[in-house]
């Protein structure tokens, strides 16, 4: 009586004119963990919450280093992100072979972009079930780019994505003019701040449900770049240490605002 | 009237017989490019302070038979690269059109990037050796003059085989035999290349032009030059050779014992 008739495959239009598969695959990355992504003048990185399956597991990889330049987190199907991020690398590489050069961030989001899309119009296939965030930097500096399973890119200056990733969005949003000029350390901390405001309530971030990925270039302006790494484990917990402390004089600074 | 389309504008077979096929070899090995036809001869180059001086003659010859004399051989590439090509024409061209898509391709996909002399010595190197794997050659040598990644002065070789190499001046052909040594007495090492002001680049390339034009027998005396510095590309489609020496032969009578 109520069925919804046109939402069977990806290569139907509802009389509204929307794709409901393709809204449906957004629904898939709003269930992954969440990550968070900021760029300033001379870094980009990447924060994301790693979730276990249960006590015993080990938590799910968030954050994959593509190339030197650039490094991507995820959020929805980590299978989709793995054929996604498999994809970049092959680019990445491509390019590092025919050219000699570091492939433009753009021209690479723009690509998975073209894929995304493409599975959305052809008869048997579905739309990835992943958000991206790519970070990296390259001849014009620091970029942060999100990618939707729609097949939707953008250039960010900050950018939260997952599981209530509302919380962290409007915390980038109070903080968005400190980011500019943020230094390495910084950024990191207001990621992990970000991060920490989408917890669940009786969650807490530690060494093992934290990833942190940073790339810069050295100097501003300067060509040589501070390649991407991921921070895993106990690298994560300066970090982790700090945002724990920091939390509580934060809270209290608010307080005394109101 | 037939009316089965696969014998139309064919001699027909009740007229002239069934046609012998025997004629037509339609197995065999592919024959690729064999050896080239219409050639270009040496590119001459050298880099100085700021930038790369890049020479070569406006003749395309068809073996010993100066055919054409007004062929451009080098070709600049969005404004920042120079390349200079040596060998078949034919093949010349299509590089040409090759790197022109790929110049539409990258202004269309990308906004303040480029692909600098460096990145695209790396692409046409990576051409050749593709097409040399292939057993089907693009007859050339080339020189790619420009600036690299960090806008220094950058000059680099690539081939029909797929060598590479580099040095502070290179030429092709018959330029490696006779510019060379006279390029060399002015750059012997990048030191000394990064001490040469632009005039006296560009002085020492037209030197060697002017003695290529003497010895090399498929060569011009009018020729193609670019300056290629951070500001740009200078470039010269119709130069002249300029004082050239003739005035001794005159001198200069039988093989031997003649006199007068």
């Amino acid at each position: 009586m109520f069925r919804n008739n046109y939402d069977n495959d990806s290569v139907t239009f509802s009389p509204q004119g929307r794709i409901f598969q393709v809204e449906y695959a957004s629904e898939a990355v709003k269930q992954g963990s969440v990550v968070v992504g900021i760029v300033s003048k001379t870094h980009a990185v990447l924060v994301a919450l790693k979730r276990n399956a249960e006590e015993l597991s080990s938590y799910q990889k968030k954050v994959i280093a593509i190339d030197e330049h650039l490094g991507l987190a995820l959020a929805g199907l980590a299978s989709d992100a793995r054929v996604l991020s498999n994809f970049m690398k092959q680019q990445s590489l491509s390019s590092r072979l025919t050219y000699g050069r570091a492939i433009p961030l753009e021209r690479l989001v723009s690509s998975i972009g073209d894929r995304a899309q493409t599975n959305t119009q052809h008869y048997g296939k579905r739309p990835y079930g992943v958000g991206l965030l790519v970070a990296g930097v390259d001849e014009t500096g620091p970029h942060l780019f999100e990618f939707q399973p729609s097949g939707m890119t953008q250039e960010m200056v900050a950018c939260a994505i997952g599981a209530r990733s509302q919380m962290a969005r409007t915390y980038l949003e109070r903080n968005l003019e400190k980011f500019a000029d943020a230094g390495r350390e910084e950024l990191v901390k207001h990621g992990l701040a970000a991060l920490k405001e989408s917890l669940a309530q009786d969650k807490e971030l530690t060494v093992e449900n934290c990833s942190v990925g940073v790339v810069g270039v050295r100097a501003e302006g300067a060509k040589a770049i501070e390649a991407f790494k991921l921070y895993d484990g106990m690298e994560v917990k300066q970090w982790v240490d700090l945002v724990a402390e920091g939390n509580e004089t934060a809270e209290g600074g608010m307080e005394v605002d109101s | 009237m037939n009316h089965l389309p696969q014998a139309w504008g064919r001699p027909r077979d009740d007229v002239y017989g069934a046609y012998d096929a025997s004629y037509l070899q339609s197995n065999g090995p592919n024959q690729h490019t064999q050896s080239p036809i219409v050639t270009g001869t040496s590119v001459v180059a050298l880099k100085f302070k700021d930038g790369v001086v890049i020479a070569a003659d406006n003749l395309a010859s068809y073996g010993s038979l100066a055919r054409f004399t007004d062929v451009k051989r080098l070709r600049t590439f969005a404004d920042t690269s120079v390349v200079g090509f040596g060998g078949d024409v034919s093949d010349m061209q299509y590089l040409d059109r090759l790197l022109n898509s790929l110049d539409t391709e990258e202004a269309y996909s990308t906004s303040g990037h480029t692909l600098n002399a460096k990145n695209l010595h790396t692409y046409l190197a990576k051409v050749f050796y593709k097409r040399r794997s292939d057993f089907n050659p693009l007859w050339n040598q080339v020189l790619v003059a420009g600036l690299d990644g960090e806008g220094k002065p950058f000059l680099a070789s690539a081939d029909l085989l797929g060598t590479t190499f580099s040095s502070p001046s290179l030429a092709t052909g018959f330029g490696a035999n006779l510019a060379q040594p006279l390029l060399r007495k002015v750059a012997p090492d990048e030191e000394a290349a990064s001490k040469l002001s632009q005039e006296q680049a560009l002085e020492a390339v037209k030197e060697s032009m002017k003695v290529l034009f003497y010895r090399d027998a498929r060569s011009l005396d009018k020729y193609s030059i670019a300056v290629v510095t951070k500001d740009g590309i200078d470039l010269k489609e119709d130069e002249k050779l300029e004082k050239q020496s003739w005035a001794f032969a005159d001198q200069i009578r039988g093989y031997g014992t003649q006199v007068n």
